[in-house]
């Protein structure tokens, strides 16, 4: 291994911009063995239809906006109040993950305890379960009737029909992509690393902010942008918890769902905006990645 | 280019195996119960699917599939091209959607049954329509897009228009809506699990929910929703075999038997005109009139007897 960063020589797991990472190293080595090098047509023709398939609908619908009229859509009050919803909603549900997904993951991957393992299963399921599910289980535990949501509601606290239960659904949906991401990375390193530095009289504090933090720094990073993809996505969490309000709980998803039935052109100037989004975020981590990487 | 030409010839090879069975397996529903499409508005699952058991009884040749969505989300599909044979809307708009989207013949559209508006609570403490406008209530109504919704609208927009309710009426109401839900079975739900105070929905939705108070709306400020009913063409006038069954399943639909089933759910039908009855139905038969007063009747707390057709 001729990378510095990568003390472990474990390459990193758990999201796809990790794994596309450790793809690329893979496909450097391996084209120097030319047994592996070989004609790639077979390959190509069996990997196209995916391909195709895949890219196809994101064309169909870039083709058929007009992109002229892309602008004038987007100053819609409602569409700008879609956007501004979503980035402020998905912003706190990133900054909430962070703070409260770390320490899930830090455990989950440093410490055996009772039950680990089904905890560890039960991180997993929100990213499985279909989102209306989430939604319900949310208005169980959160609704004016749910078990936490009445308490709150004598303490004049209310969640339903507010931006909080957006938020709320998002992190519910969302967070686990983080914590599975930031647990991979944690496991990955080399305990020798810390003792050494506990050796050298270094702090605890010190040990994780100096040695953990920088060497998962981009696992985190590529576990947070798709929790935040997640996030900015989900649509039927939120519409069963929060609701369709504009400007309260109508983010970009609910927008197009409604806008769909409205005014076509709306929903299909928003959709193009998240996919834009999704895009250029996804391919900006992938390159900070791969540029301090080499 | 070898190999993509191999991959290519398999891909279609493929594709060719996948056709043969799957027309093979066209070639042999000679002997299974031909399947009849119905697009239909949400509001109609229950009794749009008790009418289709009982017409399967009759019809042991025809298996009616259902796909019960939003009506706006229906008629988009069918303006893309849906593969449908009947189309049951919950109002005018979406089915004139359809029409000009040219998978409907105007001529065809028939209205089978109509619907009003409750209010449901899920506190009995809002005890009138005026009560809506009271500050504090949490309110649930069908959003813009939704034909329930709009019926919403014009109701508040009526009830302004009356000297009992005032002008600021309307606009009270709206300040207490909390969310405008993507289906009137959405709306119900929010008043049913408590999330919100009251909602606004059909008087066959509130007639399925046994644990939410039913508020009338009076009839001079109501909004009567009527049930637009056509067969859906494949193409530019374009029929085949099932298009011939889903007009025995519209005939169905307009029969005395199937009126019954729609006033036992909460429906009236008095706003449908009766076409003749196909001759099974014939001994039960009733003048339209006869149905009218009571499918009037109100539709409160308990269900009110409903008279119609013994």
């Amino acid at each position: 291994m001729n990378n510095p960063k990568d003390l472990s020589g474990r390459p990193p797991v758990g999201t796809p911009v990790a794994q596309s990472l450790s793809a690329s190293s893979a496909r450097a080595s391996r084209a120097d063995i030319p047994a592996l090098r070989g004609p790639q047509t077979l390959w190509w023709g069996m990997a196209l239809p995916l391909l195709f398939f895949l890219v196809l609908p994101l064309a169909a619908l870039l083709w058929r906006t007009d992109m002229a009229q892309l602008w004038v859509h987007l100053a819609d009050p409602a569409a700008a109040q879609a956007i501004r919803l979503s980035l402020q909603t998905t912003t706190t549900t990133v900054l909430l993950t962070v703070l409260f997904g770390t320490p899930v993951a830090y455990l989950l991957a440093r410490r055996d305890f009772p039950l680990r393992r089904v905890v560890d299963t039960l991180i997993d399921l929100p990213t499985v379960l279909p989102p209306a599910v989430a939604g319900l289980g949310l208005l169980m535990a959160f609704g004016r009737r749910g078990w936490l949501g009445a308490p709150l509601e004598l303490l004049g606290i209310e969640i339903a029909f507010t931006s909080v239960a957006v938020v709320l659904a998002q992190l519910f949906i969302a967070s686990p992509f983080y914590v599975r991401a930031a647990a991979g990375g944690f496991a990955g390193i080399e305990s020798e690393l810390e003792q050494a530095a506990s050796l050298d009289g270094a702090s605890r504090w010190q040990i994780f902010r100096f040695i953990t933090l920088p060497l998962v720094r981009m696992t985190l990073l590529g576990g947070l942008v798709m929790s935040w993809a997640r996030a900015l996505g989900d649509f039927g969490a939120t519409i069963i918890f929060a609701g369709n309000f504009p400007g309260r709980t109508q983010t970009m998803p609910l927008a197009i769902y409604l806008g769909f039935e409205m005014d076509l052109d709306v929903a299909l100037a928003l959709s193009v905006i998240l996919i834009a989004c999704a895009f250029v975020v996804l391919m900006a981590v992938k390159w900070l990645l791969a540029g301090e990487r080499e | 280019m070898k190999y993509l030409i191999v991959t290519g010839f398999l891909f279609t090879l493929l594709l060719t195996v996948g056709g043969c069975i799957s027309s093979r397996g066209d070639s042999t529903a000679d002997e299974k119960p031909q399947e009849v499409v119905v697009f239909a508005a949400a509001s109609l699952t229950e009794v749009l699917t008790e009418a289709g058991k009982t017409f399967e009884q009759d019809h042991p040749d025809v298996r009616l599939v259902f796909n019960f969505a939003g009506s706006q989300q229906l008629a988009s599909q069918l303006a893309q091209g849906a593969q449908a044979d009947l189309f049951a809307s919950a109002d005018q708009r979406q089915m004139d959607a359809a029409v000009t989207a040219g998978r409907i013949d105007p001529a065809d559209v028939t209205i089978f049954a109509c619907n009003r508006l409750v209010v449901v609570t899920s506190d009995s403490r809002i005890d009138s329509l005026q009560a809506l406008a009271r500050p504090g209530v949490k309110l649930v109504i069908g959003a813009q897009a939704v034909p329930v919704g709009v019926y919403t609208q014009a109701l508040l927009a009526a009830a302004s228009a009356d000297p009992l309710y005032g002008p600021a009426f309307g606009a009270g109401v709206m300040a207490n809506v909390v969310s405008y839900e993507q289906s009137v079975r959405a709306v119900l739900g929010k008043v049913r699990l408590g999330e919100a105070d009251a909602g606004i929905v059909y008087a066959s939705d509130a007639r399925a929910a046994p644990d939410v108070h039913v508020l009338e709306i009076p009839d001079s400020l109501n909004q009567i929703a009527s049930y637009p009913l056509a067969s859906v063409l494949d193409g530019p006038l374009e029929e085949d075999s099932s298009t011939a069954l889903a007009r025995q399943f519209i005939d169905f639909l307009h029969s005395s038997r199937s009126r019954d089933i729609l006033t036992g759910a909460g429906f009236s039908v008095e706003c449908a005109p009766a076409l003749e009855a196909p001759a099974s139905d014939a001994p039960t038969s009733d003048a339209p009139t006869s149905d009218a007063p009571t499918a009037k009747a109100s539709i409160s707390k308990a269900p009110t007897s409903k008279a119609s057709t013994p």
